[in-house]
């Protein structure tokens, strides 16, 4: 035994730059603390403690988050750690920095129990719809607090993801961050039936595209004997590799990708899940889930294809074509809320990716401020969502919005705020967050992309002013829902949401500055 | 033997997996054929690891057995529910969400 181990030289474990992953370490040290929680709290405490765990721990990792901004402890430019796998530079701190804000607000729309007594989660997710002992628990107050401990991880999956400088911990990262998604899908209060149906799509559809990137992954390994991002590169410029292996393995890489960021013909399973998921966990996929996968899209373009995007970067335009074109024409014949919004994002997508296939310093800066424009904006927008209900819940079908500024005209308000907002108009920061993006397209060489964007964005805008006129110009119904007034929670996610969606739209400035502070490292 | 035979044989394992997906229409045989896929990648990992002359592609084979061990976990719980409730499995019933 001796003798064996005396041939094989040691293994010397990598280099950890501790400080440096410090908020991804808090973050997902607190999901475990907060599974222990679940198992060991009586069923009355645990709603208070995992709710303060949870916001501890996010402004705990805010906290050691500004610690590595400030430059104290990790170099300005950043620090790649954890043997390469890991970069912590200035495009992940501030990606970190929006998941983190982001997150807060949805944690508090989910923590919130007074718009739905008891919240908007199942109390026992086991119990079968339709059955006597599914309608005695809805009329119980408990909530199945097993949602934060998977908020939490799925959160450490999307930091992990957009700081991943090699395919293997991205994708780790990608099942982290997907598998508490799908289940946090599956436990509606109300209308169950719909809240499993979207997680059962959402799973089998999620795992087939994971299916695909590990593929590309695999492929990706064969023609560069690596699955680091730089070594990937670097066996671009110039070798005699198989070029199918590379452009197969790019071409399914890109899928998975662009199927967790609900982009154009990839976006399927966006509206139905969308539509059957809790609202508030909808707001959470919906705006972190975006920032995570296009922190990660721009990564590996920017990094590991950047030597031959003149092969494919004719197809991404493509791309972004047909998911502006299914976003603005499909969202024109919604009738549901949820659905619209749903279809918005995928149009949104298409926006987005016109920046990240920019490759440039303005286009990396433009779509980091647009993820975190549009993360704002979408969670307010699914907080007022959460607020419009009748007696079985909430009231998402547009009919049921007719005459609501009569009936509050506070809520109608925001509601349009965030609507115009949506549409890229003036003074707010969708409209900063397209032009910018769209000035970075057009000097990278892309001027009729924006041109087709701009249309499209002209066509979204149509189906939100539908809203704004329906919510104004119409006659309530009689048997109309009522706006919920709402607690303290639900309140303070929708106001952070508004009143930055407000500050970015007349002093972009800052943040502007902040997201072009610095470029990729590898 | 060469080992374009074994990429070969995993490309088509990939393939059968994908197009199973697409056409089956039960819950379970369509995650079986996502599972396939995994494994069909974890063929030409350990391939490739043999091409290039490291180890690293056998390390991530087994990365990918943990993932998919785990995916497996989530996935019988959502399924099982749905099942529970529905009493079939067939992904054609669950149409509530459309349009």
């Amino acid at each position: 035994m001796t003798s064996f181990l005396a041939q094989v030289d040691k293994i010397t474990p990598p280099e950890i730059a501790y400080a440096a992953v410090a908020p991804i370490l808090i973050v997902l040290g607190a999901a475990c603390v907060s599974v222990l929680l679940e198992a060991f709290l009586p069923k009355h405490q645990r709603w208070t403690a995992q709710l303060l765990l949870s916001l501890i721990t996010i402004v705990g990792a805010g906290g050691s988050l500004i610690y590595v901004a400030v430059g104290e402890v990790v170099p300005p430019q950043g620090q790649v750690t954890l043997s390469g796998t890991v970069a912590v530079d200035k495009p992940a701190v501030f990606l970190w920095a929006t998941l983190l804000v982001l997150s807060f607000g949805a944690i508090l729309l989910i923590a919130d129990r007074s718009v739905e007594p008891g919240g908007s989660f199942v109390a026992q997710a086991a119990i079968r719809p339709g059955t006597v002992q599914d309608r005695a628990q809805a009329a119980k107050t408990g909530m199945q607090t097993e949602v934060f401990p998977l908020t939490l991880f799925a959160l450490g999956g999307m930091m992990v993801f957009v700081a991943a400088n090699d395919l293997l911990t991205m994708f780790i990262a990608l099942e982290v961050l997907s598998l508490p998604l799908y289940l946090m899908c599956g436990l509606a209060r109300r209308r169950r039936l719909l809240s499993q149906e979207a997680a059962v799509k959402y799973f089998l559809l999620g795992a087939f595209a994971s299916a695909f990137f590990l593929y590309g992954l695999a492929l990706l390994y064969g023609y560069a004997g690596s699955v680091k991002l730089t070594d990937i590169a670097n066996a671009t410029g110039g070798t005699n590799r198989s070029d199918t292996l590379l452009f197969a393995g790019f071409g399914l890489l890109v899928v998975g990708l662009l199927f967790k960021a609900s982009v154009g013909p990839f976006h399927a399973w966006t509206p139905d899940v969308y539509q059957g998921a809790p609202t508030p966990v909808t707001a959470f996929m919906a705006a972190c889930t975006k920032v995570a996968a296009f922190g990660g899209i721009l990564r590996v373009l920017t990094i590991a294809f950047q030597h031959t995007q003149w092969e494919w970067r004719g197809v991404l335009w493509g791309v972004a074509i047909v998911s502006m074109v299914i976003g603005a024409v499909l969202g024109l014949t919604q009738t549901d809320v949820k659905r619209m919004i749903a279809y918005s994002s995928v149009a949104h997508a298409g926006f987005l990716l016109i920046g990240s296939i920019a490759l440039s310093p303005s286009g990396l800066s433009g779509t980091m401020f647009y993820l975190l424009a549009y993360g704002f904006t979408t969670i307010a927008a699914f907080g007022v969502v959460s607020l419009v209900r009748n007696s079985d819940g909430e009231a998402t079908h547009l009919s049921q919005w007719a005459g609501l500024a009569k009936r509050s005209p506070v809520v109608a308000g925001v509601f349009t705020f965030l609507l115009l907002a949506l549409a890229g108009i003036p003074l707010t920061s969708g409209f900063i967050g397209k032009f910018v993006v769209f000035t970075a397209a057009i000097d990278a060489g892309m001027t009729p992309l924006v041109v087709i964007a701009l249309v499209a964005s002209a066509v979204a805008a149509f189906f939100y002013l539908r809203v704004i006129v329906l919510m104004y110009f119409s006659e309530p119904a009689a048997d109309g829902p009522t706006v919920s007034v709402p607690g303290a929670f639900t309140t303070i996610a929708i106001t952070l949401g508004a009143a930055v969606t407000l500050v970015l739209g007349l002093w972009p400035t800052f943040v502007l500055d902040w997201a072009g502070a610095g470029a990729f490292i590898f | 033997m060469t080992p374009t035979y074994y990429l070969l044989l995993s490309a088509l394992l990939f393939s059968i997996g994908a197009v199973g997906v697409l056409v089956r229409r039960n819950a379970i045989v369509v995650f079986m054929c996502v599972e396939l896929m995994l494994n069909a990648v974890n063929l030409s990992l350990v391939t490739f690891a043999r091409i290039n002359g490291s180890l690293n592609g056998q390390v991530m084979a087994f990365f990918v057995m943990v993932v998919a061990a785990a995916e497996v976990v989530v996935g019988l719980a959502i399924i099982m529910s749905i099942f529970r409730t529905r009493r079939s499995a067939s992904v054609d019933d669950s149409n509530l969400l459309k349009y």
